[in-house]
Order: C-alpha cells, then sequence, then structure tokens
C-alpha cells in the first residue's frame, strides 16, 4: 500500500507531468526535419503575454479545477484523523468510507445502508424523471421558438422567458413554497372552488419539490432545445407533411432524431444540476425528505466527517457521469457534441 | 404551412407555460407587500412596506451582502483573466489536443457546483496542513477560487466566441509593421475583445453574486448574500424575504431596460449567449433577417448556475 | 532606400508537401518584380517567405545582402500588403497609417503629420478622420498601401491586392499603383494570377508552376519566347498543336501534327521523334484563302463564330478533328470570313514556335 505522503507527491505531480508529455508530443510532431515548422508557442505569443497565457490557463486548469478533484478523490480514501494525526502512521489508504456508503458501518459488510442507498438511487431516479418531465414541457415551447415565432414576438418572448430566472434560486424555490404551504395559494384555491376538504400536503409529498426542480431547469433545457430544433431543416419537415405524415410522427421520427445533440444537451445539463440540487431540497423538501447532496453536505458540516463526506461527494460525481456516458455512448453521441 | 390548430395550440402552450413561469414570482411580489408575517399572496390584507423597512434593517443580510459584492469583484478580477487566457489557447492548442482541452476547460461547468466547493475545500485544507499555515483558510478566498473555477469557463466560452470572428490577418499585419508580439497582444486583440471583456466582467460578477452551491461550501464561516437567505428560509421566515426578490427584480428590470435602452444589444446578448456554458457557442452564423436568431443563441441574461 | 532581394534555391516544404521548389531569382533594387501562376503555384508561400511569416526549408534570402535567417516580419525591411487589406476596423484611417510608427515610439503628433503626407501620396487628403468601414474597395487599397509605405520598407511585397476589385477599377488602380511605385522608387514585388495586369505593370515576371519557377524575363520576353509549354499557354492567348518532330536543322524544326506538317521556331533544339507541342498566337494565324506559298503553313478550318471587340475580332474555329483554334483579325486586317463557312488559317514559321510537350 502506498504511504499517503507518496500518494499525495504523486498527485502533484500528475498534472504537471501529463502537462508536460502533452507539450513534449506536440513539439515532436512538429519537428520533422527540412521542413518549414509553424512557429512555437512562445515565437508566436513572444515570452510576456506567452507566460501570461501558460500561467492563466495553467493555474486555472492544474490549481482550480484538477488538484482540488484529485485531492477530493484522495481523501474519499482515508479515514477521518484529527488534524495533529495527519501525516501520521495511522494516515493510510482505506476504502473504509465507501464501505459506509454501502453497509452503513466502516468494518462490516452484512447489511446494506439502506438510507443512503435509497436516497443516492432516488435522487437519480427523480433526476431522471425531473429531466423527462422537463424535456416534455419544455420541447413545445422550444418549438415554437424555434419555428413558429418570428421576429419582435419572438425577441419578446425570449426575454419572457429569461426573465424570471433574473431571481435568485433560493428566492424561487421560496415562491415556490409560498405558492405549495398550507396556506398557500393553490391550497387557498383549491379550497375555495370546493375540490378537497383539507390542504394538501405538497411539501411532504415531494409534488413541490418536483415541481421546483422542474421550473428551475426550465430555461437549461429551452435554450439547447430551441438551438437544435432551429438547425433541423424546413424542407424535411415540409416534405414528411407532403407525404402525409401525422404531426406525431413528424416529431418522433424526423425533428427529435436530427435535433438529437440537442436535446441530448440540455437533459445532460439538467440532470447533472439536478442531482447537484442543494437549494431547492432544503427550501422546498419535507421532513422525509431525502435528496443526496444535502446528505453530502451533512457529513461535512454536521457530522465533521471529511473523507466520508469526500467519497459520497464521489460517488455523487461518478454515478452522473456514468450515467451520462452510458446515455450518449446509447445514442452514439460524443461529448464533444453536445458540449459545443 | 403549419395547420392552424397546431399553431394555435401551441401558442395556448406557450401562454399557459408564461403563466406559470411568473405565478410564483407574481405570488412572492404580492406577498412582499402584504401585511400577513407569514409570506402569502392569498387573501390580501392590508398593503404594507413594513418587510422593505424590515429588510433594510437586517444586518445579516447587509454583512452577506457586502461580502457577496466583495467576492464577486474578486472573481471578475480572477475569472476574466482566466478565461481570456483560456480562450486565446484554445485558440492555439494543437488540433489533436484540442477537444481534450475543450472538455477540460469545459468540465467545470458540468461538475455539480456541490462538488466544486466541496474539492476546493479540500484541497486547501490539505495544503494547509502541509504549509503549516492557517492563511488559506479564509472563506472569502476559497470561495472565490471555487467559484473561478467556473465561472472562468464562463468566460473562455465568451471570448472563444469572439475570437472566432477576429481576422487573424489582423496580427500579421501588425507584426508585419512592426509591433512586438506584446503590442499586438495589447494594441490589436485587446481592443478588439474590449465588448467581450466588459461582457465577462458583467457575466462573471452576477454568476458569483447569485451562486449558492459553490458558496455554501466553501464559505466556511462566513456569509454572503445566498448563505444567510438559505438559512432564512429554512428557519421560517418573514415576507422580507419576498421583499428583498422584490428589489432584485427591480434592479434586474432597470438594469436590462437601460442596457437596451442604451443600444448595447451586443452586451445583453453577448452576455446570454454564453450564460448556459455548455450551448452552442456563436459558432453557429447569424442567419439573415433572423438577428433574433443570433442573440437567441442564448439563455437567460441572469439565468443563474442553476444549483 | 531600396534594396535587392536575392532568393538562392529557397525551398519550402509542408510535410510531404512542397510548396516552392528550389527558386532563384534576384530581384534589382526598385524594380516592380511579379510573380504570375494559377492558384496553389506557391507564389503566395513564397510572398510569406520573403516577409518572413514562413521560414524556408531549404536555402537562402538575402535582402540588401543581408541574410534574413532567423529574422521575423517585424524586424525585416519589408511591408506587406494583404489580400483582404487586413486594415485595422477599429481604428480611423489616419491611425492605421500612422501603426507602423506608433510601434517604433513615434510621438502622435509627428506620426499623424507623416500619415498626412502620405495620403498625399496615394491621393487621399483629407481622407485621415474616416474610419475603415466608410471607404470604397479603391481608397481601401490605397490606405493599405500608405500604412506599408509609413514604415520606409526597402521592399513592398503585395499579395494580389487588385482580386477583389471590379473591372474598371482594377485597371485604374493598375495604373496608380505603378504610378505610386515609379514615385517612391522602392521594389515591388507583386503576386497575381492575372497575366493581364502582370504584364501591365511590371519591369520582370517571374512564370511559377507547381512551386517553380519556370520562367524569369520582361513581358515582351515572356510572349515572344516562352520557354516552356506552361509558359506560352499561361501567358496570353495562345494555340496549340500537338505532335511529333520530323526533323530539325538551323534553328527550325519540322513537327507532324494531325493537321499536316509545320515549320516553326526550334528554339529548344529538339530532335527528330522529340514529342512535343506548336504554339502560335492567335494575331499571327490569320484567315487567307487564296495563295499556296509552301512556307507558309496553313491549317483548314471551319468557322464556327465571331467575336466583336471594337478594336479587334476574335474568330473562332475548329478543325475537323475538333481542335479549337483562335484567330485575332485587328482593324486593318482583311474582313473576318462568315460563321460557318470553311476556311484557311496561315501562320508563318517565324510566328510559330515548337516546345516540349508539357508534363502531365
Amino acid at each position: 500500500m502506498i504511504s499517503v505522503a507518496w500518494g499525495h507527491r504523486l498527485l502533484l505531480l500528475l498534472p504537471f507531468l501529463l502537462t508536460a508529455v502533452l507539450w513534449g508530443w506536440t513539439a515532436l510532431d512538429n519537428r520533422a526535419a527540412g521542413v518549414s515548422r509553424p512557429p512555437g508557442f512562445f515565437a508566436r505569443n513572444g515570452w510576456p503575454v506567452g507566460i501570461y497565457l501558460l500561467l492563466a490557463a495553467g493555474v486555472w486548469l492544474v490549481v482550480l479545477v484538477a488538484l482540488p478533484q484529485l485531492s477530493m478523490i484522495d481523501m474519499s480514501f482515508r479515514h477521518k484523523l484529527p488534524i495533529n494525526q495527519i501525516g501520521g502512521p495511522r494516515d493510510t489508504y482505506t476504502l473504509e468510507n465507501y464501505r459506509y456508503f454501502l453497509f452503513g458501518s466502516t468494518t462490516s459488510t452484512s447489511s446494506w445502508n439502506v438510507v443512503h442507498l435509497r436516497a443516492f438511487a432516488m435522487t437519480i431516479i427523480s433526476s431522471l424523471l425531473i429531466t423527462a418531465l422537463n424535456f416534455i414541457i419544455c420541447y413545445p415551447i422550444a418549438y415554437y421558438l424555434a419555428r413558429i415565432a418570428r421576429g419582435a414576438q419572438l425577441r419578446l418572448l425570449l426575454v419572457l422567458l429569461i426573465a424570471p430566472f433574473w431571481v435568485n434560486d433560493i428566492l424561487r424555490a421560496f415562491a415556490f413554497r409560498i405558492v405549495f404551504s398550507e396556506k398557500g395559494l393553490i391550497n387557498t384555491a383549491l379550497l375555495g372552488v370546493g375540490w378537497i376538504a383539507q390542504p394538501i400536503d405538497f411539501i411532504g409529498f415531494n409534488i413541490a419539490l418536483f415541481a421546483g426542480l422542474i421550473y428551475a431547469y426550465t430555461l437549461m433545457m429551452v435554450f439547447p432545445l430551441y438551438n437544435a430544433l432551429d438547425s433541423v431543416e424546413a424542407a424535411q419537415i415540409e416534405a414528411a407533411r407532403d407525404l402525409g405524415a401525422p404531426w406525431w410522427h413528424i416529431h418522433l421520427f424526423i425533428v427529435m432524431p436530427a435535433a438529437k445533440a440537442g436535446i441530448a444537451s440540455g437533459c445532460t445539463l439538467v440532470f447533472m444540476l439536478a442531482t447537484g440540487a442543494l437549494a431547492a431540497p432544503l427550501v422546498l423538501g419535507g421532513p422525509s425528505t431525502l435528496w443526496f447532496t444535502p446528505i453530502v453536505y451533512d457529513r461535512f458540516y454536521q457530522v465533521f466527517n471529511w473523507p466520508q463526506g469526500a467519497a459520497y461527494a464521489f460517488v455523487l460525481l461518478a454515478g452522473c457521469i456514468a450515467l451520462v456516458i452510458t446515455a450518449l455512448r446509447l445514442l452514439r453521441l460524443s461529448l464533444a457534441d453536445i458540449a459545443r | 404551412m403549419k395547420p392552424a390548430f397546431i399553431r394555435v395550440a401551441c401558442a395556448a402552450y406557450v401562454l399557459i407555460f408564461l403563466v406559470y413561469l411568473f405565478l410564483p414570482l407574481a405570488v412572492m411580489t404580492v406577498s412582499a407587500f402584504n401585511t400577513p408575517a407569514y409570506p402569502r399572496a392569498l387573501p390580501f390584507e392590508r398593503f404594507t412596506l413594513e418587510w422593505f423597512m424590515r429588510l433594510a434593517q437586517d444586518d445579516a443580510m447587509l454583512y452577506g451582502f457586502r461580502n457577496s459584492l466583495w467576492i464577486g469583484m474578486l472573481v471578475v478580477l480572477v475569472a476574466v483573466p482566466i478565461g481570456l487566457a483560456g480562450a486565446v489557447v484554445m485558440q492555439q492548442v494543437h488540433p489533436r489536443l484540442r477537444s481534450l482541452y475543450y472538455v477540460l476547460t469545459v468540465a467545470p461547468i458540468l461538475v455539480p457546483g456541490v462538488i466544486i466547493g466541496i474539492s476546493t475545500v479540500i484541497f486547501w485544507r490539505e495544503i494547509s496542513i502541509w504549509a503549516g499555515t492557517r492563511n488559506f483558510y479564509n472563506g472569502v478566498l476559497l470561495t472565490v477560487l471555487g467559484q473561478s473555477s467556473f465561472i472562468s469557463a464562463y468566460c473562455m466560452l465568451l471570448f472563444t466566441a469572439r475570437l472566432q470572428r477576429f481576422d487573424r490577418a489582423l496580427e500579421d499585419a501588425a507584426y508585419d509593421l512592426g509591433a512586438t508580439h506584446t503590442q499586438v497582444f495589447l494594441q490589436i486583440l485587446l481592443p478588439y475583445l474590449r465588448p467581450a471583456i466588459l461582457s465577462a466582467a458583467v457575466l462573471a460578477f452576477l454568476s458569483s453574486f447569485e451562486n449558492y452551491n459553490t458558496t455554501t461550501f466553501a464559505i466556511l464561516s462566513d456569509q454572503t448574500l445566498t448563505t444567510v437567505l438559505a438559512g432564512q428560509v429554512r428557519q421560517g421566515t418573514t415576507p422580507a424575504v419576498s421583499a428583498l426578490a422584490v428589489v432584485i427584480i427591480a434592479v434586474t428590470l432597470l438594469a436590462m431596460l437601460s442596457a437596451e435602452l442604451l443600444r448595447h444589444r451586443g452586451l445583453v446578448w453577448s452576455m446570454v449567449r454564453s450564460r448556459i456554458g455548455a450551448v452552442r457557442s456563436a459558432a453557429r452564423p447569424a442567419a439573415g433577417t433572423i438577428v433574433g436568431m443570433q442573440q437567441a443563441n442564448a439563455v437567460g441574461l441572469y439565468g443563474p448556475r442553476e444549483d | 532606400m531600396t534594396a535587392e532581394v536575392a532568393l538562392e534555391e529557397v525551398t519550402v516544404r509542408f510535410g510531404q508537401f512542397t510548396a516552392v521548389d528550389n527558386v532563384s531569382l534576384r530581384v534589382a533594387p526598385g524594380e516592380f518584380f511579379s510573380f504570375l501562376g494559377p492558384s496553389g503555384c506557391g507564389k503566395t508561400t513564397l510572398l510569406r517567405t520573403i516577409s518572413g511569416f514562413i521560414d524556408p526549408s531549404a536555402g537562402r534570402l538575402t535582402i540588401g545582402g543581408r541574410d534574413m535567417r532567423g529574422i521575423g516580419p517585424n524586424r525585416r525591411p519589408t511591408a506587406l500588403i494583404f489580400q483582404s487589406l487586413a486594415l485595422f476596423p477599429l481604428m480611423t484611417v489616419a491611425e492605421n497609417i500612422a501603426y507602423g510608427l506608433r510601434v517604433r515610439g513615434c510621438p502622435k503628433a509627428e506620426r499623424l503629420r507623416r500619415a498626412e503626407e502620405l495620403l498625399q501620396v496615394v491621393a487621399l487628403a483629407d481622407q485621415g478622420g474616416k474610419r475603415i468601414d466608410q471607404l470604397s474597395g479603391g481608397q481601401k487599397q490605397r490606405v493599405a498601401i500608405a500604412r506599408a509605405l509609413a514604415v520606409e520598407p526597402e521592399v513592398l511585397l503585395l499579395d494580389e491586392p487588385l482580386s477583389a476589385l471590379d473591372l474598371k477599377l482594377r485597371q485604374h488602380m493598375r495604373n496608380e499603383l505603378r504610378a505610386i511605385q515609379r514615385r517612391v522608387g522602392i521594389t515591388f514585388i507583386y503576386i497575381t494570377h492575372d497575366q493581364g495586369e502582370a504584364l501591365t505593370m511590371s519591369d520582370r515576371i517571374g512564370v511559377m508552376r507547381n512551386g517553380r519557377l519556370e520562367q524569369v524575363g520582361t513581358g515582351r520576353e515572356l510572349y515572344d519566347t516562352p520557354e516552356t509549354a506552361f509558359v506560352a499557354s499561361f501567358v496570353g492567348e495562345v494555340n496549340m498543336l500537338t505532335g511529333i518532330v520530323q526533323d530539325a536543322a538551323d534553328g527550325m524544326a519540322r513537327i507532324e501534327t494531325p493537321r499536316g506538317i509545320m515549320l516553326a521556331r526550334n528554339p529548344k533544339d529538339l530532335r527528330a521523334g522529340a514529342s512535343a507541342t506548336l504554339f502560335v498566337r492567335p494575331e499571327a494565324l490569320l484567315p487567307r484563302s487564296d495563295h499556296d506559298d509552301p512556307a507558309i503553313n496553313r491549317i483548314a478550318v471551319h468557322v464556327i463564330d465571331l467575336a466583336y471587340e471594337g478594336n479587334q475580332t476574335h474568330v473562332m474555329c475548329a478543325t475537323a478533328c475538333g481542335n479549337r483554334l483562335l484567330s485575332l483579325l485587328g482593324p486593318r486586317d482583311p474582313a473576318a470570313p462568315i460563321p460557318g463557312s470553311a476556311a484557311w488559317l496561315d501562320f508563318a514559321p517565324q510566328d510559330a514556335i515548337v516546345l516540349p510537350s508539357a508534363a502531365a
């Protein structure tokens, strides 16, 4: 087993090594004898600018992005120790945090950690559901924007769509709480009309949460969809209609496949955002709501078990990534396609 | 021509959708002026400005607000230059590495904000322990660092979009006329990017100001406006929160209006363009008459990082 | 101050592709030299090599006797006028022109004064305050030239600057450029694919093809005594007949073509049995329906169409085996035959040459 000290050294070196290797490889690629080479990085930018570029991009990717991630992954494999024991003999690599996530204890594997595992599964499934619902709700809007609305009407609609998102998402979640609360708008209206006898506990049943999450990510879904639908050739749709295809057929088999990348882009984004949601579950969640991300939060600031928190965070990240990559493979798309 | 019924159905749907979008906000706005201590819109009892006054006296919120401002400005100073460098490097990176580079730079946007917050805190805690100093263990510093990781990516996308339409021949011409590389960068490239720099700065500030997920981890024992807000909302609250929302809406409406009136449409829409980060960049050519389309290659002006 | 440009066996290779192949040339100081050739012949690459944006893979480049190896574009005594002109859109006309002086640390008042002087030279006085997008095509050209002249280069390099202009403007600008060059007296190196442009403006022309310099000479030399089949067909209009050389003597050769045996000049001293092409200019190939001087070559054709152009008439003909031939009648030549009729086209042996057939 590598000691943690060595693990750390490796960690620190890894990004630099990688960068050096990649740079060397590209330099070599350009170096064929008797051939005119494109100017090198510093030849092209000069030293002052070159150093600025390298430093800024380097610090960003290495210090702000890569190293923290690696560091988090590293911590997830370590014991929880008080500060004075870190670096000492008890600081070794271990799988105990992941064991805790799966089995509820760091040593035995007899029973499953039902609570957390269920929360994880529910979060993922709920996010998928939210993504799907979001897509269904937003598709007609995006379609309208892309193919029906024109000129001033289009611009007005865009502004109107964007407007609600000027408000902070916590405030928006709060607004939903007002609307869905026992004495809130919906209950008051339903009681007033006589459809129900007692106020419905929307919050307890997680309906408020779902509605809030779907609402929150509308924008993130509408715009990639809008972009994608915008680029579908009108000719294809016209041709299909000429041939007598019904409207639902046109959408399912002609428009959507053509807009595949945009749809995947929007859905990926919404899915990642939903699983990582923190504010909405905190504000709109009932007492029995178990969203995974607040559980992660608690590992840090309630239980103060950072390595465990890191492990949970990594599980969340890995789960999301795994799902997204699988979905992309199934749709035969690459990451670059949807991230464009 | 599309069958009429589809158009009508779609239009009706859009209308209902807009109502659904605005209803919660309308409710909240009304509740800000309503007397009951628990925020509600109906029944409307009496008009009052009490909650606005409470808001102005709320020390915690004011403190959080000041912190948010301060962090926002720092993030602008960090993220804009980094984003610029990232975009320039993107143009120069070896073609075979470009996809990898792109994925690396866009990754911070896709990764859940909580993870970014967590990883930032862990990393700098480790560094603190190793260096034996507590200097790095500062909520404001960590928040700035954590937020910058993905806000730089937003800025980078914005700059990339603008750079793609830059005529390289201008740099060559300046160089040929005797300029040094530094002069070319400062005198030719930066002036061209000035609108993008402005947009990026506004974008960075707004993104930082209303971020919650990353901030709540990175801020440690300190507070920003969003964390104060979250705390208050969880604990049960007064319509002072609604009042805050109304203030924010009013301010942003004003800002949007003045930006439109000042004909800074380019500013507004280029901010809008990269807001979502992972959305199609402005590589799409602007379609003739439908200028609005290009502008609408976009997401909200203030479209927050939704987590 | 101007300088000579000398290229010694300059080669530029990109990977497997050779863009410039062993070019050796000396451009005299103050000369207006053009590189002429079709797209892809390497002339742009060559220009960029001279200006310093590309390093040659082999060979030596000197300007004014100084070896330019390792010297970047910003330190060479050259100025390049780009095909797209590359005027700085965010600066005014005067600021554009003064840019070269600005980067050299020239104080503002001084450089704007100099800009105004140059505006006079290019006949754009008082336009200094305008923005670039307010200018017409021809005006932009002149600003580009003024901007380049501001840095007092020893050599001015021009990359097909007129290609984006319409015909009348192009012709006007040709004269302008020539006049400016004479006035300023520095070496101009100009690249173009338009042979009319090259012929009117240049002191000497270098014809390029596939990276190689096929021939260098004055316009007259290229036109009257082309050294390769490519040059003969590229510079000016020409009629071609392929065949095999029968015999050669005294600088003349007899070549057997599908249209009969022709006699022509043999500058390349081709031997019997060589595969060759016969070239004759349209103005030397004239329709005559009488006489039978055996020394005159003649071809039986069928007149297809006439193109009357005021000062000249093109007569388009075809032989029995489908060769297209072009005859050019000036105002003093006898009237053109009627389309549809048969005719004989005659040409003197002195007016035609045989050259080795162009490589594929």
